[in-house]
């Protein structure tokens, strides 16, 4: 096992250097500078824009350019933004807990949602909760968040003005005035999110269980005169999820990415609209930070789902 | 108008017998910028009008929060780094310059204690020095006072090429000393007509010496107060995260009486323009938006929303044609649209006539734009408010195909005009930006019935205003026969915004396509003209070559479309007076809201 590990994260290294090559090579060779805002600016002499360009070493080849933010990067070096002059890891630390707080709740929610619809609809399929459960699911995987979003500013925001629809990290008051109040503000991104989520993870969850609900031993467990609710918790589901907890492990460094539609619409400071504004500002730097934390998350998430699958399914072996 | 024309009406003005708005009026109409026509008049001796405040309240604090929305958030709090006016806004919140423009163009001074003029020998005769008085007792936000060594640290600071500042080009052509603790002397190097630059409006705001003197040059970066400032404004600094919010507090010791009026700011920034009106004019989350770039429609809807209006303020933007003089189709020495070539069609007047009578201004205002983009025949611009109703341009297809076939442009069998074998047939190229698609749909049907054939080409807006050498397709390289887009005039003086026309200016290979004149129209008249105004210290002769310039390039070198004021979603409690010659919070210290 820990052969295994060791090997794992040996191949790691190579697929991580070839990712940040590949990564760096599309953002030098894309259109774009991001001192482009000053050439429209007439105040701004170009020789102005040259020795910023200089500054940062732009005009370095890009061979050059790779292996200094190479370099920089193995000794903890983030390199720093071009447009707000400030490193980046602070920019991405100052941006976390926000995404995990609103894109975390979220996967909750889808799967406090998921889960329990899930597995009634698998043990009573085409029953009238099954079919509610299958069109909501549908509906609610083929509507695409920004549309979902602002409908759901236009009922709470603007119609009832229950809900504020310019997401707030900042707010004020203690105490229970302080949480009810981050309630307030993540409730319908959380919502847009979640139900989103929740909707494709359902059909999910319902497809796991009927594949194994009729497996013999299901049968064989009934058969020993096992109440149904003893059979469905802890002979059905504990075997349905062994796929189910892969998908959510894989969908870990999503949290961290953010939700760039849902972040713009609510105006959410999370990792996804700086990933965003950075692009349109051509901020490389940043750029190219988010994104290669992002590539070592999928590495590393896929590593511990493999990890994970084998703790649940004693059959797989490592070798 | 020429020279004894202007005269004359100033000697109005002196006498009484016109109104100095008239007069500013008047001079806007020719295509002069407000601040100019204001500078005549002082110049001229005319009293300085005192820019009477509107604030009511009659203490400080007790207005509660204030928030404003900017949806292209704010990315640094150092007003010498500062790309754009999002971070120009979010530093003015806490730093000022010594003096602003209001609305109709006249200085008003913030940290200086008059406006300097011949009258107070502020201004020397030979427009080579402006001595600035420093307001007595003001002092930064954390205690330590306000002094003339300040005001001399940000021209050393700004105009050291190692600081890398964006405001380089304000401070470099300049000398400052300091005279006494509370006055410093600007010194500029030949006789110099446009005076305010340095330490006024939008590149003004003066940072504290003591707290960015260690990091000047090189370490310019480093500094902890690029992201925390200390400034003498209004608002103390409280939070800061870049591309998200900042937040302020009341200044308990700002050196106005009874300012400010609210107890917080906070400027939120991100998101897209249409929910940042919604916010305002809807829903009243918040209390001002900054630069709603909406459709008039969409804003006129949601005013009905009972909470907010949309305020403008006439500026120097212009939304306009240019007509390529060079061949974008020939490549000569590595480039196209080299100014070795001549473009076969676009060079004969005619055509530049016909075109100009092709472009439907009034629709484009009317079904585009609405308040947002006011028709136009000037390329100079000007204050929306003081528009002439006579301007001189015109709608006319009839008129076009005259004047086509006067110029020997006869239709062909597929009906496009060609003379000599050179078919009349452009592309027209733009940012990819909902109303400019429909601008150029309007522009295309037109020419298609006088036997102009066009087609469209739209970039992405990265691409398309990016100074990448090795894309064909930036604005400033211009290979197509047309292209439009929107210039600003964040400058109250026109002599910067004139220079895109200036033969020596022009873009190409050589200078990187760097340099400003894109259109690489050339004109020696024009180039003279604008060497007179650059050296010329009276006013009223400078103002009546600007005149003079935008007579020759209106229609003939660009064709103005739309001038586009400064637009903000405002609650209808909120009292904010803008300026479409400074930043929109110039103002900040004297915005409160009724009760």
């Amino acid at each position: 096992m820990s052969r295994y590990l060791v090997r794992r994260l040996l191949i790691a290294i190579p697929s991580l250097i070839g990712i940040s090559i590949v990564l760096f090579t599309v953002l030098a060779l894309a259109p774009g500078d991001p001192f482009g805002e000053l050439a429209t600016n007439p105040n701004v002499p170009p020789a102005v824009r040259a020795a910023l360009r200089a500054k940062f070493g732009l005009d370095d080849p890009i061979v050059v350019r790779y292996l200094r933010w190479l370099v920089a990067m193995l000794h903890g070096d983030w390199g720093f933004s071009f447009v707000s002059r400030v490193d980046v890891d602070q920019l991405i630390l100052q941006r976390l807990p926000t995404t995990l707080l609103v894109i975390g709740s979220s996967q909750v929610l889808a799967l406090m949602i998921a889960l329990p619809v899930g597995i009634i609809a698998a043990m009573r399929p085409y029953s009238l909760f099954d079919q509610i459960a299958n069109t909501f699911a549908f509906v609610g995987f083929s509507l695409p968040t920004f549309f979902t979003g602002i409908v759901f500013i236009l009922i709470f925001s603007v119609y009832l003005g229950w809900l504020p629809s310019v997401y707030q990290s900042d707010v004020g008051g203690t105490g229970w005035q302080w949480l009810w109040e981050h309630v307030r503000n993540a409730a319908m991104p959380v919502a847009v999110l979640g139900l989103f989520q929740g909707a494709s993870w359902t059909r999910f969850v319902r497809s796991a269980m009927l594949d194994v609900v009729r497996l013999d031993y299901v049968t064989t467990a009934r058969a020993k005169g096992l109440p149904e609710r003893k059979v469905v918790i802890k002979h059905v589901v504990r075997n349905a999820l062994i796929p189910v907890v892969t998908l959510v492990a894989l969908q870990m460094p999503a949290v961290f990415g953010g939700a760039i539609i849902t972040e713009q619409i609510f105006r959410i400071p999370g990792i996804g609209s700086l990933l965003i504004s950075s692009i349109l500002a051509n901020d490389t730097p940043v750029i190219m930070a988010v994104t290669f934390v992002f590539a070592c998350l999928v590495i590393a998430f896929n590593l511990l789902a493999d990890i994970i699958y084998g703790w649940l399914d004693p059959r797989i072996s490592y070798r | 108008m020429n020279e004894q024309e202007l005269r004359g009406l100033i000697a109005q003005v002196k006498a009484g017998r016109m109104s100095r708005r008239a007069f500013v009026r008047t001079m806007v109409t020719l295509g002069l910028t407000a601040p100019l026509a204001s500078q005549m008049l002082n110049y001229a001796g005319v009293a300085r009008a005192e820019t009477k405040s509107s604030y009511k309240p009659t203490k400080r604090g007790g207005g509660g929060p204030l928030k404003v929305l900017w949806w292209q958030a704010p990315t640094l709090l150092n007003p010498h780094f500062a790309t754009g006016t999002k971070d120009q806004e979010a530093s003015r919140i806490f730093y000022e310059p010594l003096a602003g423009w209001d609305a109709d163009g006249n200085l008003v001074p913030i940290l200086a204690a008059e406006i300097p003029d011949t009258e107070n020998d502020g201004l020397s005769r030979d427009g080579l020095t402006v001595t600035w008085k420093l307001k007595p007792n003001v002092r930064w936000h954390d205690g330590k006072p306000f002094t003339a060594d300040d005001v001399v640290f940000n021209w050393e600071y700004a105009s050291d090429p190692a600081t890398a500042a964006l405001t380089i080009a304000t401070y470099n052509k300049v000398k400052v000393e300091k005279v006494d603790q509370l006055t410093v002397r600007v010194h500029f190097q030949k006789p110099t007509p446009y005076w305010a630059d340095a330490f006024v409006g939008t590149r003004g705001m003066i940072l504290p010496k003591h707290l960015f003197e260690a990091y000047k040059g090189d370490k310019s970066r480093d500094a902890p107060t690029n992201l925390k400032p200390v400034g003498t404004g209004p608002y103390k600094f409280v939070s800061f995260n870049p591309g998200d919010l900042v937040t302020g507090e009341l200044n308990p010791d700002y050196h106005e009486p009874n300012r400010p009026y609210f107890d917080t700011i906070e400027m939120k920034g991100g998101g897209d323009a249409v929910s940042a009106a919604r916010a305002v004019l809807q829903t009243g989350e918040y209390d001002y938006a900054w630069n709603i770039q909406v459709e008039d429609e969409i804003l006129q809807r949601l005013e009905k929303g009972g909470r907010g209006h949309v305020e403008l303020d006439p500026g120097g933007a212009i939304e306009h044609l240019q007509l390529n003089n060079t061949d974008p189709w020939t490549e000569v020495d590595g480039e196209r649209s080299s100014i070795k070539t001549k473009h076969p069609t676009l060079t004969d007047p005619a055509v530049r006539e016909a075109l100009a009578l092709l472009v439907d201004r009034k629709s484009v205002q009317d079904y585009i734009y609405g308040r947002t983009g006011i028709a136009t025949g000037n390329f100079l611009n000007n204050p929306e408010k003081y528009r002439s109703k006579n301007t001189k341009w015109e709608f006319n297809i009839e008129k076009a195909n005259q004047v086509l076939e006067a110029g020997g442009w006869k239709r062909g069998p597929d009906g496009v005009r060609a003379k000599d074998g050179k078919k009349l047939s452009f592309v027209y190229q733009t940012s990819i930006n909902a109303p400019r698609q429909k601008n150029q749909q309007i522009v295309k049907q037109a020419c298609q019935k006088a036997g102009i054939e066009v087609e469209l080409k739209s970039i992405v807006a990265s691409v398309y205003f990016s100074s990448d050498v090795a894309n064909p397709d930036t604005y400033a390289k211009f290979y197509t026969d047309l292209q439009m887009y929107n210039t600003t005039m964040t400058e109250p003086d026109p002599g910067f915004f004139m220079l895109q026309f200036v033969s020596s200016e022009i873009a190409s290979k050589e200078n990187k396509w760097q340099n400003r004149n894109i259109t690489r129209w050339r004109n020696e008249e024009y180039d003279k003209l604008y060497r007179e105004a650059d050296n010329e210290l009276d006013p009223v002769k400078r103002a009546a070559s600007f005149i003079r310039m935008n007579d020759l390039v209106s229609d003939k070198a660009v064709i103005p479309i739309v001038n586009r004021p400064k637009a903000q979603a405002v609650s209808n409690k909120l009292h904010a007076p803008g300026s479409g010659w400074d930043n929109d919070l110039w103002n900040l210290k004297d915005w409160y809201r009724d009760a």
